[in-house]
């Protein structure tokens, strides 16, 4: 299906074009207020309409774009850096206690709601992006040693692992040299898939006032503070959702495509 | 009967299968022989309509008058199993995991036969019964993992006759078997043909079991016939260059080398043994061991080629790991030119540099995403990079036959036999005394083979090595080794020069593995001098 990889990539890009353009221009200010103009409807000048203190919606949605992409990227590069590594030593040592140290260990990670623990860590450290980003990426972590042990373990039953055992090499250099670039096409979708889970576990945190504060634009928090306005202007709710779908939506079909484009026991002859 | 007539296969614009003629009569076994590649698979396909998918059939395959190319997919259906059976090479996975052998049976014959389950299991009885698996010890309510698998190819074979099809076609039942037990299961198939009077099409890549078994013998080359006719016929005329160049290399003998004069010491087996607990068999039953290697002992001279034989299960591969220094013994020790093998960093790589290996498996040899020039040189980690490394894995492979623009590709590129001598090459490149060849000819195509064992011999001589040759087909053995072996459940029974042992062999295992294994009639092999054979030349 490549439809899945093009429409995916088409989808996500767009966040993240919208992500990187802001940086460089937006329609408007988000931090100018302007009470005036509240609540407008999609015209000419603001094409998304604007909230409830006159600020640009588009603006704001390109904003919001770099934050939850910001807290993603590092909640997922977090879960692989730390989930990865333990992945590859549960599976060297397989069998042992220390395979059965990590993935007990994973168990109870698993074994909490992630949103408990999120809030959990907040109630410790105090509500902001960087703590939303460590909540989310240490749930990041026994999904990631999961795949990678799962993916690790029927290669290590290779005839090629026993050759390098054989020229001398120990676990780890064979996990780094043989394993990893074996297994990476399944992290890669894995990524993927943890990315849009990343960009959605981050709009629940903020909505629940847990995750970016004010002013920093995020489109969780546009949900929370739009909800009293539905019936008023429904564009307000309307646009951070449909820009939380969309992502997500995107993410997932990308993941979906590079599974059937990298995974070769997936990949059907023509 | 079935026939075909002009049967031909293509994918596109590419021909697999050529005006394929071939007669099945009742009663009768007819061999199907080829190298891998000849199409010999795809023909059993064709007849039975399961061709993968893009691929066209034409010609005709004729059961009762009728022409199962023209059958709609439905009526085929009821063909497949009910007048046309089929089974497998690889026992292990031709049978869900999830019901028992009773109900595979008897689902066979609830479908075709509409019987409610209680006859059908019935029938499923009386059909185990007749392949061997007798009642009470093998109830109904067994599931295939409780089987070995042999005994899983005898389920699969009561599957395939469950409904007394008028033909069964084999597609190397006992390839994945070991001899005794390949064995048994020809015998089996014999019987069931005399007795149901069925047609038998044997697909192999093996004279030798199409010698002792087959009425009639089809060679198929590149997808067409090249010869046919009766055994024996076949087998002393050889009247094609490709038969006689499939013959010459099943029977070919690789130069001989002579051991060294002055006997050396390189690798001694000193007692090793090995266990392994066995689950328990109930909650308060005691924990038993297995033990894998049982105190075996015995040397290998600098420059020897001696030969580890048995059957699956009697521990070679146990004794082979802890050889190479990748698992640890629980007693007695091994000892490699003086110095004790351990496991891991325990054994310096100096040490471990005078050891290599070659594996059974050409296709997972490989990281299958490094270079060729990368997978060669991987056993110079142990010696260091030399800064002529390039050059030295240029000269390697160039000793093993495989042309200098290998290097930059990746190994998919290669078929099985090229991929066997790269490994030889992986395992020749930081010149180690010794190297471990595990099954390494067993999944190569008979001349590739004859090819394989000619390069081993002309480097053994180049470069002084010693060879220890694991294998469960004695007739490789007989032709590589100086000494062999003789391994059963964990211990040696037998050992001593090759010839020797296989000669006159005195240990009861020797003799039975010696009966098992199929061989062709000395007086079938016609000494024609062969030009057609196939070998590569050797490289200077």
């Amino acid at each position: 299906m490549r439809w899945s990889l093009i429409l995916g990539a088409l989808l996500s890009g767009l966040a993240l074009v919208a992500a990187l353009v802001s940086f460089l221009w937006t329609p408007a200010d988000v931090t100018q207020l302007a009470i005036a103009q509240k609540l407008l409807p999609p015209s000419g000048q603001h094409w998304l309409g604007t909230d409830h203190f006159g600020r640009d919606m588009l603006s704001m949605i390109m904003v919001g774009a770099r934050t939850s992409i910001a807290v993603a990227l590092v909640a997922v590069g977090i879960g692989m850096g730390l989930g990865v590594p333990l992945g590859l030593l549960a599976a060297a040592r397989s069998g042992g206690w220390i395979d059965e140290a990590v993935m007990r260990g994973n168990d109870l990670v698993f074994a909490f709601p992630s949103l408990v623990i999120a809030i959990l860590i907040t109630a410790a450290l105090g509500p902001s992006a960087l703590n939303a980003i460590i909540a989310i990426g240490i749930f990041n972590i026994p999904v990631f040693a999961r795949v990678t042990r799962g993916a690790a373990l029927p290669i290590w039953t290779l005839d090629y692992i026993r050759a390098a055992q054989v020229a001398g090499k120990g676990a780890s250099r064979i996990s780094v040299q043989h394993i990893l670039p074996n297994i990476a096409n399944l992290l890669i979708v894995q990524g993927t898939i943890q990315f849009s889970l990343g960009i959605l576990a981050e709009a629940g945190l903020s909505y629940v006032g847990l995750g970016a504060q004010p002013p920093t634009p995020s489109w969780g928090r546009m949900l929370a503070e739009a909800q009293t306005m539905v019936a008023l202007a429904p564009h307000v709710a309307i646009i951070p959702g449909l820009a939380i779908v969309v992502t997500v939506l995107g993410l997932n079909l990308l993941g979906d495509g590079l599974r059937d484009a990298l995974d070769p026991r997936l990949r059907r002859s023509p | 009967m079935i026939q075909t007539s002009r049967l031909s296969v293509e994918i596109g614009a590419h021909e697999i299968l050529r005006g394929l003629d071939l007669q099945l009569p009742p009663g009768r076994i007819t061999g199907l022989v080829g190298e891998s590649g000849s199409g010999k698979s795809m023909a059993a396909l064709a007849i039975m309509g399961l061709l993968p998918e893009g691929m066209r059939a034409e010609g005709r395959v004729d059961l009762d008058g009728r022409n199962l190319l023209d059958l709609p997919e439905r009526e085929l259906c009821r063909i497949r199993g009910k007048r046309i059976g089929m089974i497998f090479q690889e026992p292990m996975t031709a049978l869900n995991p999830l019901m028992t052998i009773g109900d595979q049976v008897a689902e066979v014959l609830r479908i075709h036969q509409g019987l409610d389950r209680k006859t059908a299991l019935e029938r499923a009885r009386d059909r185990l019964d007749r392949v061997g698996l007798a009642a009470p010890r093998f109830p109904l309510t067994l599931y295939p993992h409780e089987l070995s698998g042999g005994q899983r190819q005898r389920v699969a074979i009561a599957l395939a006759i469950a409904l007394r099809p008028d033909l069964l076609i084999a597609d190397e039942p006992t390839t994945a078997l070991d001899v005794t037990t390949q064995a048994r299961i020809l015998d089996l198939l014999k019987g069931l043909v005399r007795d149901e009077g069925m047609a038998l099409l044997l697909i192999t890549h093996d004279l030798a079991v199409v010698a002792g078994i087959a009425d009639r013998v089809t060679v198929m080359q590149q997808g067409r016939i090249v010869e046919e006719g009766p055994t024996e016929t076949v087998f002393r005329e050889q009247a094609h260059p490709y038969t006689r160049a499939l013959f010459a290399a099943s029977t070919h003998q690789p130069r001989l080398v002579l051991p060294t004069a002055q006997p050396r010491p390189l690798l001694q087996v000193e007692g090793a043994a090995r266990a392994y607990p066995l689950p328990r068999r109930g909650l308060a039953a005691p924990r038993e061991t297995l033990r894998a290697v049982d105190g075996v002992s015995f040397r290998i001279d600098a420059g020897e080629s001696v030969g580890l034989v048995g059957e699956s299960g009697c521990g070679k591969s146990t004794l082979t790991r802890a050889i190479l220094g990748l698992d640890p013994l629980q007693g007695g020790r091994i000892l490699l030119d003086g110095q004790e093998i351990r496991t891991g960093r325990a054994m310096a790589p100096e040490l471990r540099a005078r050891m290599q290996a070659v594996f059974q498996d050409p296709f997972g040899s490989f990281d299958p995403r490094w270079r060729v020039e990368q997978l060669v040189a991987e056993p110079f980690h142990l010696t260091g990079l030399p800064r002529d490394w390039r050059e030295q894995v240029a000269e390697a492979l160039y000793e093993v036959g495989i042309a200098g623009d290998a290097m930059r590709r990746h190994i998919h590129e290669f078929s099985g036999g090229q991929r066997q001598r790269i490994a030889i090459a992986r395992a020749l490149i930081i010149r180690p005394r010794l190297i471990v060849l595990d099954e390494a000819v067993s999944a190569l195509d008979v001349r590739v083979r004859a090819q394989v064992l000619d390069l081993l011999a002309r480097l053994r001589v180049s470069h002084g090595l010693s060879y220890l040759f694991i294998s469960h087909d004695l007739s490789v053995v007989r032709r590589i080794t100086d000494r062999v072996l003789v391994m059963e459940k964990g211990r040696i029974v037998e050992a001593g020069p090759t010839h020797q042992v296989l000669g006159q062999p005195q240990h009861p295992y020797t003799q039975s593995l010696l009966a098992a294994t199929p061989r062709i009639p000395a007086a079938w092999q016609a000494h024609v001098p062969v030009d057609g054979l196939a070998l590569a030349p050797p490289a200077p």
